[in-house]
């Protein structure tokens, strides 16, 4: 499954990650050496088994449906790169 | 007949399917401590976690489980004892985590049914898929600035409920009846309060049109549409789209798409172009959901009674037909508003006062069964005063009328204005004497066969008496003047 | 010199008033100034906060008010949020970065009565085995090879800041996390013990998210029993991580002291890889002839899925990384550049504040969750992530530990393995079956290589039995008798 430029450029597109034309090829040479060591998995043998979702081997707790956080509106936008009042603000959106 | 779009061609059928999210009523979020409340200030009620900071994890509301799994059970559907959360990845500036926590692969809610009403009597069974819970995104603001979006993460992490329905649906009547019942039921269960306008309750349509007989052709989603009445219209109007691409030789993409109400017509969703590959996968700050048994039969048993129950024991209890209950049951308020008044009384009186009269004046007034100037307790008492003959059917409409705009209880409305039913027969007798001694060219002509001027020596009388007389007792006396 | 002293002793001689909480603090504070221009092992010292809680520290003493680690001197990973001090993950992304709250892990050192002395580097968002990924520059390792006292060695990564600190004697302990080997390889690299708990044991709430099923927090420090300090006061059962285990937290401390006799030690033939320097697998035989000498059971065991652990790791830590790291978007915090719209803006924004390796790591994650490749490379890695977790189970059936080496070299030097990504990789092949299985792991410096720079044994134990690692960590450590100094250090 080795990855092509067109392949390169989805994947970058997806991870919002800017990529310039001229770095695809050598992207995708990067990417196919790590992809290529890793299909050593396909010699598993995993039939039948069940995939393992996490690092914990137990049951979720539940919390009880109180407010208890929140209402610091300000310390919530004070990293925002950009802000109007207290709303945070991007670049204009076409929906 | 069913339902279907004519194109040049002939005949569509239309194919429709909901995804319906549904706000879960809850105190705080699905996965974090702030509040849930609609209409704050922006960004006050955010923590860390809903505003996605470095190293925020995310915990589970009990509550919200809760209510998911009671509302599974009032759609008759499997609970499914082990579920789990994944993320589905997009980009979008009010997701703050770059990822949507939501159940793709175990939803806690398996397949369901929702009954519903048709206008020809006829009841339809439209399967639910499944019910999982999710997180909602914040609110993006396009219109407060020239070249910005504004961003409020208020609704960032707020419990949502989606329920996706099967394609089962075949016309915009079946989606509205569709979407009222399921709107009624998690109103029941108090799972949601249904509230469409602040957007607690929000329906993406699924949209395909074929010819019969066809296996099912591409579809599209209206997203995000906003009211029960705009949903029927989308559907129309996106399937009349459909058929007109397809029959111009065209072909149908499957899309996202945003309905116009204004124009009536749905567009292409621009911002959702991309957003194809969402890499669903098992959320790691969370672990497998799991239900104990006999917390979902405590649940189970605490349950209220729903409206296909209470339509059912309407019917059977009350005696009424099937669509008096149908309309008394839809909101649990009316329910419970008719129950009071039936109580102790002649049911089918009770719900045909309520259904009409009463519904009718809400209507004039613009008032809910909450904020209604006529309680429970003053119809019912309305309708003894006209039991005991205290006044008669036409001065109640009159009474009632003057309990819309009073708020008063009938017993004073009718001692205030004298309303009460004459039924001395001395003033009766009077009266009539009076109409016929009036009227002898009509006495002749009733007496020489002309039957139907009996109504209007009623009439006469009953005009006389300030409509007041009691009606059986004028009836009975001109009836033996006259003959 | 005060900044010799563990931790252990410390407690001491602030308990007898030997030494004050700011004279220790000053010491370390000095030696910060001095080396640390050189070795870039801290991204911030937070010199006027520590003086401060050095200062209250000495007044709990006078008040006779001591906790477990009032007045000791620690370096904190730059990638635990500490309240209104910048924290970096040492990313340009989140270079302007003041988290407004404390991580668990910290706090619970804080009511402990810790100082700070500071932020340590570490690779981009702790993804790396070197620290050259930083992108404030790579830390420099306090040792220096016997033969080549030019070259400049890596401490490995990526809690290679916090490794140099403990190591140079600029911290008494340190924080540091493990989502692949993050902790033992830099700890066997400079020197030190480094635990990786179990999985569960210490709350990722508060620490910036690499791969959020693997990620471990955990110490360093110059002893096993320091270690055990360190550990004590981190672990908690913390209700804002679900994952956290709900679990008391034993007194690791006295677990040091329990010896190894009647332990049954497992030997993982699997961990016998082509290549491994004879140096290494003879400091491996020597760790286990130490074992049996002090009277342990040495059993033969098997991992058979042990060689696809590198390649599972990287699959899953890359996949969870993608979307930990999508909330780098410019938007709330952070450093953002601008675009025409927002996508453009994200993608500037995400290319100019994410390094090489983290950019290569998220697409890599982001390929292995996408349409069509999901079932052949991410749910595949589950499977086999599931068969990594029952060969740990099986073994530890039969013993109680196994002892590994900790890492296929010693410390390598800066330039060193950084063309093949896959090179570079190779480092984690005997630390990620931990992660992947959750189970607890220590490395323990055992010797030095020819080159005289240190290098670790591993001990591995079962779910939850942090006290036998300690155990069998004491034990090696006793017998090691290892008192090699780096060249590089405080009052040198
Ligand atoms: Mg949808
Ligand atoms: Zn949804």
């Amino acid at each position: 499954m080795a990855l092509d430029p067109t392949t390169i450029r989805r994947i970058a597109t997806l991870s919002r990650i800017r990529v310039e034309d001229d770095q695809l090829a050598p992207l995708a040479q990067e990417l196919n050496g790590i992809l290529g060591w890793i299909e050593q998995l396909n010699e598993v043998n995993v039939d039948g088994v069940e995939p393992l979702t996490g690092g914990a081997q137990m049951a979720m707790k539940m919390r009880d449906d109180v407010v208890t956080d929140g209402g610091y509106a300000e310390d919530i936008l004070a990293n925002a790169p950009d802000r109007n009042g207290a709303f945070f603000a991007v670049p204009k959106v076409v929906e | 007949m069913a339902y279907a779009i004519e194109g040049a061609t002939g005949p569509w059928e239309v194919v429709v399917g909901l995804e319906v999210h549904a706000q879960v009523i809850s105190e705080s979020k699905l996965f974090s401590g702030s509040s849930a409340a609609f209409g704050a200030e922006p960004n006050t009620h955010v923590s860390f976690i809903d505003a996605g900071f470095p190293g925020m994890l995310p915990v589970i509301n009990r509550a919200c489980v809760a209510q998911a799994v009671r509302t599974g059970l009032g759609l008759n559907a499997e609970i499914h004892k082990v579920s789990r959360f994944d993320r589905k990845n997009y980009f979008y500036a009010d997701m703050p985590q770059g990822y949507q926590i939501s159940q793709f692969e175990h939803p806690i809610v398996g397949t369901g049914i929702v009954e519903v009403e048709l206008s020809d009597g006829s009841v339809k069974r439209i399967g639910v898929t499944r019910l999982h819970l999710e997180q909602d995104a914040g609110k993006s603001l396009h219109d407060q600035h020239p070249t910005k979006t504004f961003v409020d993460l208020n609704r960032s992490g707020v419990p949502l409920m989606e329920i996706v329905s099967e394609p089962d649906i075949r016309s915009p009547e079946e989606a509205g009846a569709y979407l009222r019942k399921l709107r009624s039921i998690l109103r029941y269960l108090g799972t949601c309060d249904g509230n469409m306008e602040e957007g607690s309750m929000r329906a993406d349509v699924n949209v395909s049109v074929r010819k019969a007989g066809e296996p099912y052709r591409t579809r599209c989603e209206v997203k995000n549409v906003n009211s029960i009445r705009f949903v029927m219209q989308a559907i129309e109007a996106e399937a009349a789209r459909q058929v007109e691409v397809w029959e111009s030789g065209g072909e149908v993409k499957q899309e996202t798409r945003l309905f116009d109400p204004n124009r009536g017509v749905t567009r292409s969703m621009r911002s959702k172009e991309d957003a194809h590959d969402y890499r669903y996968f098992p959320e790691p700050d969370l672990l497998p959901l799991v239900l104990e048994q006999n917390w979902i039969d405590a649940l189970k048993a605490a349950l209220p009674e729903l409206p296909d129950a209470k339509k059912a024991r309407f019917r059977s209890e009350y005696g009424l037909t099937a669509y008096d209950a149908a309309v008394l049951v839809a909101e649990k308020a009316t329910a419970d508003f008719f129950e009071a008044v039936a109580k102790g009384r002649d049911p089918k009186i009770a719900a045909n006062w309520v259904t009409g009269d009463f519904f009718a004046a809400l209507n004039r007034t613009g008032k809910t069964i909450e904020t209604s100037p006529v309680s429970a307790a003053n119809l019912g008492a309305l309708l003894d005063l006209m039991a005991n003959n205290t006044i008669n059917g036409r001065i109640a409409k009159d009474v009632f009328e003057a309990m819309v705009e009073t708020g008063k209880d009938p017993a004073e409305i009718v001692e205030e204005k004298g309303l009460k039913q004459v039924t001395d027969t001395g003033a009766i007798d009077a009266a009539v004497d009076a109409i016929i001694a009036a009227n002898a060219d009509k006495v002749a002509e009733y007496r020489s066969g002309k039957d139907k001027l009996f109504g209007f020596f009623v009439g006469q009388t009953m005009k006389a008496m300030g409509g007041k007389g009691n009606p059986a007792l004028i009836n009975e006396t001109l009836k033996r003047r006259l003959s | 010199m005060l900044t010799d002293l563990t931790i252990a002793q410390a407690q001491t001689g602030l308990r007898a008033k030997q030494f004050t909480a700011e004279e220790l603090t000053e010491a370390h504070l000095r030696g910060i100034g001095t080396l640390n221009p050189r070795l870039n092992a801290f991204l911030t010292v937070t010199a006027e906060q520590a003086r401060e809680q050095a200062k209250a520290a000495d007044a709990a003493i006078a008040k006779g008010d001591i906790r477990p680690l009032t007045g000791i001197p620690l370096a904190i990973k730059d990638l635990f949020c500490t309240k209104g001090v910048r924290t970096t993950a040492a990313s340009m992304i989140l270079s302007p970065f003041v988290p407004p709250y404390e991580s668990t892990v910290t706090a619970n050192l804080l009511r402990d009565g810790a100082v700070f002395v500071g932020k340590t580097n570490l690779d981009e968002f702790a993804m790396g085995s070197s620290n050259m990924s930083s992108a404030f520059g790579p830390v420099e390792n306090p040792w220096k090879r016997r033969q080549d006292q030019n070259a400049v060695l890596v401490p490995g990564g990526s809690s290679g800041g916090s490794a140099a600190a403990v190591s140079a004697r600029l911290a008494m302990g340190a924080t540091g996390t493990d989502t692949g080997g993050s902790i033992r390889q830099p700890a066997s690299f400079c020197g030190l013990v480094g635990v990786k708990p179990s999985y569960g044991r210490c709350s990722r709430w508060g620490v910036v998210a690499f791969a959020s099923s693997l990620d471990h927090p955990g110490p360093f420090a110059r002893t096993v029993q320091d270690s055990a300090i360190l550990l004590r006061s981190m672990a908690s059962h913390d209700p804002k991580d679900s994952t956290s285990a709900d679990r008391s937290v034993p007194d690791y401390e006295a677990a040091c002291k329990r010896g190894v006799k009647g332990l049954r030690i497992g030997v993982p033939r699997e961990y016998r890889v082509d290549g491994m320097p004879a140096e290494i697998e003879a400091l491996w035989e020597q760790g286990v002839q130490w074992l049996r000498d002090a009277g342990a059971e040495i059993v033969d065991v098997s991992l058979p899925h042990t060689k696809y652990g590198l390649a599972t790791y990287y699959i899953v830590a890359p996949a969870e990384a993608s979307s930990n790291l999508a909330r780098y978007d410019g938007v709330r915090f952070g450093q953002r550049q601008d675009g025409g719209d927002l996508t453009e803006m994200y993608s500037n924004t995400r290319a100019a504040g994410f390094g090489a390796e983290v950019r290569r790591r998220i697409m890599i994650g982001t390929y292995v969750l996408s349409a069509g490749y999901y079932d052949a490379y991410y749910l595949r890695a589950q499977k086999v992530r599931a068969l990594i977790l029952r060969d740990f189970h099986e073994a530890f059936q039969k013993v109680d530990a196994l002892i590994t080496p900790t890492t296929p070299s010693a410390a390598f030097a800066q330039g060193e393995k950084m063309d093949d990504p896959v090179q570079m990789y190779l480092n984690d092949l005997f630390t990620v079956g931990a992660n992947l299985a959750g189970v607890p792991a220590t490395s323990v410096p055992a010797g030095l290589d020819s080159n005289g720079l240190p290098l670790g044994l591993q001990i591995i134990g079962k779910p939850f039995d942090e006290e036998t690692v300690f155990a069998v960590s004491a034990e090696i450590e006793r017998a090691a008798g290892f008192t090699a100094l780096p060249q590089i250090r405080a009052g040198a």
